[in-house]
């Protein structure tokens, strides 16, 4: 069983550790504000949930367990409201590539 | 256990200096600010790969500090770029 255990978090880290690797070339890579945010929001957020889970099944108390548990819970939360807001100013402002988008409901729906 | 918290340091290394290099290149304000959420996140699962790799809860609230900061550091800067324009 401690065998188990200890397979899953080594497992976990690493995928943790590629994932935020995997949304760091996608940051450098990708062209535009609104295709950055992307890699920020999904790659990272699973990432920060496999850390946080990794940490909870190897820390020892139970207090300790749950802010973790909570970390992950808020990083889901959080991480689409953050991103949403940026993207959204910078289309407000009219940079980051929103001036070429092939179809722009919110341009219309703001007018 | 060590070996897997090595590669994980190499991996979050490599990771922070691409969104370092994201910071610093960005062309416009709304891109430093995605690439400074991103380092900041890439801190907290550093610090949750140090915590599962010890197996020690020091570092726990760190790291829910660290996750509330990026938030709120990301929406002031995304509402300030919405009144001064994203230069």
């Amino acid at each position: 069983m401690n065998t188990v255990i200890a397979v899953l978090t080594a497992f976990m880290l690493l995928s943790a550790s590629m994932l935020a690797l995997l949304a760091a070339i996608g940051l450098l890579r990708f062209d535009t504000v609104m295709a950055r945010t992307h890699p920020v929001t999904k790659a990272i957020t699973l990432g920060v949930v496999f850390a946080c889970v990794a940490a909870a099944i190897q820390v020892d108390t139970t207090t300790d367990t749950m802010r973790l548990l909570l970390v992950a819970l808020f990083q889901i939360i959080t991480a689409p409201i953050a991103a949403h807001m940026v993207a959204r100013a910078a289309h407000r402002v009219g940079s980051g590539g929103s001036r070429d988008l092939p179809l722009d409901e919110l341009r219309e729906a703001e007018r | 256990m060590t070996i897997v918290l090595t590669v994980c340091g190499v991996l979050l290394a490599a990771a922070s200096l691409l969104c370092l290099a994201r910071l610093i290149m960005g062309p416009t304000l709304a891109d430093r600010v995605i690439a400074l959420d991103a380092l900041l996140i890439v801190v907290v699962i550093a610090i949750g790969v140090w915590t599962a790799g010890t197996g020690r809860g020091t570092y726990v609230e760190a790291l829910l500090v660290v996750a509330l900061m990026a938030f709120i550091g990301t929406t002031t800067v995304a509402r300030f770029i919405e009144r001064r324009g994203d230069t």
